[in-house]
């Protein structure tokens, strides 16, 4: 029978909801088992959210002052540890999950499955590889540990508990490393909704023509509640920053309106794009590839029209 | 002496339209354009900076892989690299396999870093840093976007959900990167024609003492879903209508 722990991802004594995605994930592999571990400098307020997500039968805590900034290097050898007994271990594919997941199958001499999209059974998993250009099946050998991270996108979080699991304090022997400190966190800088979590994104192109130009995309994103994006083009020619680049080399978005000005629609922009729920493309090129993918696509001078498509949105009509 | 290490991958062109092969056994690699991984190219970029300020004497590139795999590397000789070092293999390579290769080849180089890019753009693992740090038991800086040596340290500045968060690391380190810490460097014709005179030492996994393994097993390769066409509206109005009606905007 499978046996799955999940270490839980959390801030600021809040659960992040990529917990509850990994135990949706978890769900999914009959008849498992699921526990979940938190790592924190004080884990109690967080293990009670996590023991109220259906399907988790136990809550281990790992309360430890070297935790208190969550680092990969220092929670890694005492998640290893605590694996010993589980068939699977499964963490978000977040920037927490990715860090951290990767060092404990080193650890723990296991294969990884990355971004697992669907489960087929408690061996066998879907993934997405070529920037989900292609989906590929893997399998491990029935006995083989398997470490994995949660594509988040790709599940619904679990709900509420009707009674909430029992929560376990555990105290793990492996040695925390000291040569790894943290330093600061800084918050992303802009007041603008982040690119990579965004509902809505407004995206532009080498059209645009400067860096300046660029400001009617802020203007019109600022009145949508929009994070702005760039094509490689945009990006390359200096017109908007790295950070803004979305495409296979750039940020994978899956955002609920993706807008694209002046974008024809590379392959590798298109792969960064093609999860969104609706997208919609303005080009002066009637021929623009991007047309090929978009719900909506509008043929004109983007110059005229963000700001009528802007002052249209404003006027609700 | 002071060492950067750095993995290059060969994968497909990421201007490459990728096709899966008709009867699933994987996706179609025959005469499409190969690449250093962009990642790789921005962990070059980075270590020959570090070693243009002074603060590394030497760059060593390697890559894992079948005999082609010298083209990539030939490329980032050409880009700055002092040498280079080829495990040359046919055999399905998963992460696991790849950090403990690159665990011998630390070994026999003493590296004070290594930096790799955070993920290879077939695969998309994002694996082979972190794992490559928990075998060596060094520290790990996953998704660079600054990185500042000082002395037998590093202070490296990550990309993570949150936004930005700094790290201080004791040297040797793995860092992987990040797309924003830095614009990798053109190639120039003489640095090409130069390139072909620098060593490139060639190993064998085998006289490395790791055996491949395989414990993934790739079951069969889909195409994703495919988007379906779309309509043309006319003028921004009847634009702005549609994305209403949807409750949009």
């Amino acid at each position: 029978m499978s046996k799955i722990l999940i270490v839980a991802e959390h801030a600021n004594d809040k659960l992040n909801p990529s917990t509850a995605k990994c135990v949706a994930c978890a769900t999914k592999i009959a008849g498992a088992e699921i526990h979940i571990v938190v790592f924190a400098a004080e884990a109690s307020a967080i293990a009670a959210q996590a023991a109220n997500i259906a399907g988790v039968a136990k809550v281990i805590t790992v309360s430890h002052a070297a935790h208190q900034n969550a680092l990969a290097a220092l929670i890694a050898p005492q998640l290893a540890e605590l694996a010993a007994g589980y068939t699977h271990v499964f963490g978000p594919s977040t920037t927490f999950g990715k860090d951290l997941m990767p060092r404990v199958a080193a650890l723990l001499d296991a294969p990884q499955a990355s971004d697992i999209m669907a489960v087929e059974s408690a061996t066998r998993f879907r993934r997405p590889i070529y920037a989900g250009n292609a989906i590929i099946t893997v399998e491990v050998a029935e006995g083989t540990r398997l470490v994995a991270t949660v594509r988040t996108a790709s599940f619904e979080a679990a709900g509420a508990a009707t009674s909430a699991a029992a929560i376990e304090a555990a105290h793990p022997a492996a040695a925390i490393p000291a040569h790894t400190r943290f330093v600061s966190v800084s918050a992303a800088r802009s007041d603008r909704p982040d690119l990579q979590t965004a509902a809505k994104v407004v995206s532009g192109g080498r059209a645009l023509g400067s860096a300046d130009n660029f400001q009617i995309l802020y203007s019109l994103a600022d009145r949508m509640g929009a994070a702005v994006g760039a094509s490689r083009a945009a990006v390359d020619a200096g017109y908007a920053a790295n950070d803004m680049q979305v495409g296979q080399t750039g940020k994978i978005i899956a955002p609920e309106l993706y807008m694209a000005f002046g974008i024809s629609g590379a392959i590798q922009h298109l792969t960064g794009i093609k999860d969104a729920r609706t997208i919609v493309a303005v080009n002066k090129d009637p021929e623009a590839p991007i047309f090929e993918v978009a719900d909506f696509g509008l043929v004109g001078d983007l110059f005229q029209l963000v700001p009528e498509i802007e002052k249209l949105i404003a006027s609700g009509s | 002496m002071k060492r950067i290490l750095v993995s290059i991958k060969r994968v497909v062109d990421y201007n490459v339209r990728i096709r899966v092969k008709p009867d699933g056994s994987g996706v179609i690699t025959d005469g499409v354009k190969m690449s250093v991984n962009p990642f790789d190219e921005i962990a070059l970029e980075e270590a020959l900076r570090i070693k243009e300020k002074g603060l590394a004497e030497e760059v060593v590139a390697v890559s894992i892989g079948p005999a082609d795999c010298q083209q990539q590397l030939r490329t980032a000789l050409a880009m700055g690299a002092d040498r280079a070092v080829h495990v040359q293999t046919d055999a399905s390579i998963e992460p696991g396999t790849a950090a403990r290769l690159l665990l011998k080849v630390v070994e026999r180089e003493q590296p004070m870093l290594a930096i790799l890019g955070k993920q290879a753009i077939d695969d998309d693992c994002n694996q082979t840093g972190q794992m490559l740090a928990a075998l060596w038991d060094r520290p790990q800086a996953t998704f660079a976007s600054k990185v500042e040596i000082a002395g037998d340290k590093a202070l490296v500045t990550r990309e993570v959900d949150a936004g930005l968060e700094t790290l201080e690391v004791d040297l040797p380190a793995v860092i992987t990167t990040d797309l924003r810490l830095n614009e990798p460097r053109y190639v120039k014709l003489p640095d090409i024609m130069k390139a072909k005179k620098k060593p490139l030492d060639t190993l064998d996994p085998a006289a490395l003492g790791v055996a491949p393994i395989e414990r993934l097993k790739a079951v069969k390769y889909e195409p994703p879903a495919q988007r379906s066409k779309g309509i043309m509206v006319k003028d921004a109005q009847e634009l702005v209508a549609a994305l209403r009606s949807k409750g949009l905007v």
